[in-house]
């Protein structure tokens, strides 16, 4: 569009293990062109992009460099940037190149319509107006209307009718079409369930070093991992030392840890109460551990339990790895178990990820975590109170739970018609099948001669020794019943139901659908204003057709025996189609106004 | 009058006008026959005179061409040809019914009959409401009236001026008009006039159970009902008819001098003559009409 080419830096690889040859990339309309910066380096590359078949780019945020991968047939072009911006800036450009060779492609041949489809399909989101569907896409959206049996409805309703079109149909419905971004939007990533604790230090054999990596990832883990840390970094970050003081101290622990060297650690830590910190058992955690006993079912003796289980007699336990651990009593304090890590570690990953920061700064990440770890806190402490109650009643000095029962009192009769209301008004509907009115058309004398006819049949017969049926009678009483619980009670009462369930199915369907219908309509309507095409004005006439229509059929539903329920429904709908029935009127006048140039005093 | 049984009008001694409609369009095409309808109605009506010994009971027929008294248990005697079947009041009155029909059948003009096959509402209640007038008028002591119409033809929208003044004035004399409707839809002229005049709107879902909802919701009388729930419509249908078409409407213009109700814009009131919207131009008054019909 504004740039018909994209110039950066970047270098080339053949292979994702290749150190990679770095160079200028220069992208044009249908070609790119790679130039190293060696001029002898053989890595030049000159392709057009009608052979390339697909383009895949990494993720920000992962621990992957900023790399775009563009294939054609039989090979892959790797490119690094300098930068995830620089990639992405390529990497629309790509994907706006290949939609525009795909569609070329297709419009002079047919030959590879393959490829053609597979570029358009990962072109996601671009959609021209007038555009070919390609079989993929239309596969998506045949899939979408199965899915959803309400958009189908849409769809046959106006598509197929005419009133919009395929591409106007859907091009509101971008978001369902993007297929990628629906499904994974969807699960949220959790922490991985590798023991990061132990990050595994890199020695080189030569020099006396040792190089421990880092990623905000990381970063975030040992956080959540450890609070003792996270309280420390909040603390001494940045007052009293530097981010990367801090983590040289901590990595610092770490190793000693590793050594397993608990009275080397004693010494370390006395001479340096920072590194302390992290050398010492981690004192939130501990308490922390506490109160998760505390929260322990209060009936449940541990004691007892104890003698139960063999895991602290000699050679039942589980050792930590083989290797014994024998160190002094006054060292303990600076030994960490094997099952206390797993034990944490199993219970960050099971948490989750609870905040949603950007990972680039570790301080925002300190801070959102302390926020998030302050909620819960507050409902576990709530939680234990809930338990306690519940749990230490004793059942034979309770009195009996009481049972939701209204009982019949004759003196307040509300109760019983309020329990009688719940279905009141359907089976109403279910029992109106007897008053349907016989379609019958007599002459004058046929009707009158019925008449006297019955007249006369009642005098021979007489009157009945039981005109109603002991049955019917008793349908008559329960319908009476519900009709009066259900009509007294019925509007406002309970905040619960709502007016649209009290309604048979038939009505609160047909309701819902055209609810959802006048949605659909409106959205295209307001959408198309101002009208600048004579397309946009058909458009928009034809939707208020569609919606006079729509319009029409709500008054019918308001004539059947539910008239003001529905009508309460109905008004926001009616409310709703009128202010566009009156915009869309104003605008034709203005409009009619503006093109008869020769009405002077035309005002509008 | 004598004074001594006069005493006896306590506040739970009604009078019962009952309004029968014997539309024969109507019954021709019902589901529920009208010698079946007639045996309920009758089986009500004596157990009303059996309720309270100074019960009356007033049966006025609503034809389709005209209306009629076609029963008073004040004067009718008891006497008659009670022939083991029914009582001799029954006999009377379905009698009286049957003469109705004929008479009604006379009237009938040729080639008159339209669509809508609509009974003589509007003079049912005249006649009743003229009734119970006398019964007012009659000394300090009468017993409470009420009307029950029992109506199964569809609305005449043609007498909605004429059934609208019957039940104001019915409001007026505080006169409930209670009414059970056998039609397939809702009467949107009972629900206004049971809304309105405080009585009890009901449309049964059982036709066959007729007597059953006519015993448990109208027989008591009004006295009593202050202590009962009965049936309570929810809503009701609050369209009128316009003046100039007679055509049932949900928005419409209205006189501000004198309250006429009209479905289309006029120049001038037709029932009282005010001349509206000369300052008005036109085009501002074509607009006003859009906004209030926008489905055209």
């Amino acid at each position: 569009m504004s740039c018909r080419q994209v110039v950066k830096r970047a270098s080339y690889k053949s292979k994702i293990k290749d150190p990679g040859t770095p160079g200028v990339l220069t992208m044009t309309e249908n070609k790119f062109v790679f130039r190293p910066n060696d001029p002898s380096s053989a890595a030049k590359l000159d392709v057009e992009f009608k052979h390339i078949t697909g383009h895949k780019n990494t993720k920000e945020g992962t621990d992957k460099p900023p790399w775009l991968n563009l294939s054609d047939k039989d090979r892959s072009y790797i490119f690094e940037f300098g930068s995830f911006h620089d990639l992405h800036v390529c990497r629309d450009f790509v994907g706006n190149a290949l939609a525009k060779s795909g569609e070329a492609a297709k419009a002079s041949s047919a030959a590879k319509p393959t490829s053609a489809a597979k570029t358009t399909s990962e072109k996601s989101g671009v959609t021209l107006p007038d555009e070919q569907l390609s079989t993929a896409e239309m596969q998506l959206r045949m899939k979408l209307l199965q899915e959803d049996s309400e958009l189908q409805k849409l769809h046959m309703q106006f598509v197929i009718s005419g009133v919009l079109t395929e591409s106007e149909f859907w091009a509101t419905r971008k978001k369902l079409l993007d297929g990628d971004s629906r499904t994974k939007s969807k699960q949220r990533v959790g922490f991985r369930s590798s023991m990061i604790l132990d990050t595994k230090p890199m020695t080189d054999g030569r020099m006396n070093k040792v190089t421990f990596n880092l990623t905000p990832e990381i970063k975030y883990q040992i956080f959540a991992l450890k609070p003792a840390v996270h309280q420390a970094f909040l603390t001494l970050v940045p007052s009293k030392m530097t981010e990367k003081d801090f983590w040289t101290k901590y990595f610092r622990a770490e190793y000693l840890h590793s050594t397993r060297n608990a009275v080397a650690a004693a010494a370390e830590a006395a001479e340096d109460e920072e590194l302390a910190i992290f050398l010492k058992e981690d004192a939130i955690l501990a308490s922390e551990a506490r109160r998760k006993i505390r929260r322990v079912d209060p009936t449940l003796d541990m004691e007892a339990d104890q003698g139960d289980d063999y895991t602290h007699l000699p050679d039942h336990g589980i050792f930590r790895d083989g290797s014994k651990d024998v160190t002094e009593l006054q060292n303990e304090l600076y030994r960490r178990t094997l099952s206390q890590d797993l034990n944490r570690q199993g219970a960050v990953v099971l948490q989750g990820r609870t905040v949603d920061v950007d990972l680039e700064d570790p301080r925002t990440v300190a801070e959102a975590l302390m926020q998030s770890r302050r909620e819960s806190d507050e409902s576990a402490e709530q939680e234990r109170l809930d338990r306690i109650t519940r749990m230490t009643e004793i059942e034979d000095l309770q009195e009996h739970h009481d049972h939701p029962v209204a009982q019949l009192c004759i003196k307040d009769p509300r109760d019983y018609f309020d329990t009688q209301q719940v279905n009141a008004l359907k089976t109403l509907d279910d029992s109106r099948t007897g008053t349907e009115q016989k379609k019958c058309s007599l002459t004058t004398e046929e009707a009158y001669g019925s008449l006297r006819e019955a007249i006369s049949k009642i005098k021979s017969i007489g009157l009945k020794n039981s005109t109603v049926a002991p049955e019917i009678a008793i349908t008559v009483l329960n319908g009476l019943t519900q009709n009066i619980s259900s009509t007294k009670y019925q509007l406002g009462k309970n905040p619960q139901d709502s007016v649209l369930d009290s309604l048979p199915n038939k009505t609160k369907e047909e309701l819902l659908h055209h609810w959802i219908s006048i949605q659909e309509l409106l959205r295209h309507f307001w959408s198309s204003y101002p009208i600048t095409t004579t397309y946009l004005s058909t458009k928009v006439g034809r939707l208020k057709d569609a919606m006079s229509q729509i319009y029409r059929q709500l008054e019918e539903i308001k004539q059947s025996d539910f008239r003001h329920q529905v009508s309460l429904l109905v008004r926001p709908m009616h409310q709703a189609l009128d202010a566009a029935f009156q915009h869309f009127d104003a605008d034709l006048q203005k409009r009619a106004a503006r093109s008869g140039g020769e009405t002077p005093n035309g005002n509008s | 009058m004598a004074s001594a049984p006069s005493k006896l009008y306590a506040d739970d001694v009604s009078l019962l006008m009952v309004l029968l409609d014997t539309n024969p369009f109507f019954w021709s095409s019902s589901s529920l026959p009208f010698s079946v309808f007639l045996s309920h109605v009758l089986t009500f009506l004596n157990s009303i005179l059996l309720l309270n010994q100074l019960n009356q009971v007033v049966v006025i027929a609503t034809g389709y061409n005209s209306c009629s008294y076609i029963y008073d248990s004040s004067t009718s005697t008891n006497q008659g040809s009670d022939n083991g079947r029914m009582p001799a009041r029954c006999v009377n009155l379905l009698q009286k019914l049957e003469e109705f029909v004929i008479e009604d059948e006379q009237l009938i003009k040729e080639g008159l009959r339209e669509g809508i096959a609509s009974s003589l509402l509007s003079g049912s209640l005249s006649m009743a409401l003229c009734y119970i007038q006398r019964v007012f008028r009659s000394g300090p002591l009468h017993p409470q009236p009420r009307i029950l119409c029992l109506q199964g033809s569809s609305d005449g929208p043609e007498q909605y001026v004429a059934i609208m003044n019957a039940i104001f004035s019915a409001q007026r004399s505080v006169v409930p008009i209670d009414s059970c409707y056998m039609g397939s839809s809702n009467s949107a002229f009972l629900q206004q006039a049971s809304y309105i005049t405080g009585g009890v709107y009901l449309k049964p879902q059982q036709p066959n159970g007729l007597f059953q909802y006519l015993s448990t919701v109208f027989a008591t009388d009004l006295h009593s009902r202050a202590f009962l729930q009965l049936p309570k419509s929810l809503g009701v249908d609050f369209r009128a008819s316009c003046f100039c078409h007679k055509k049932t409407i949900d928005m419409g213009y209205i006189c501000s001098v004198c309250l006429s109700i009209f479905c289309k814009h006029h120049k001038k009131c037709s029932t009282c003559g005010s001349v509206f919207g000369q300052a008005q131009s036109d085009v501002n008054s074509t607009s006003n009409k859009k906004r209030k019909t926008p489905e055209t």
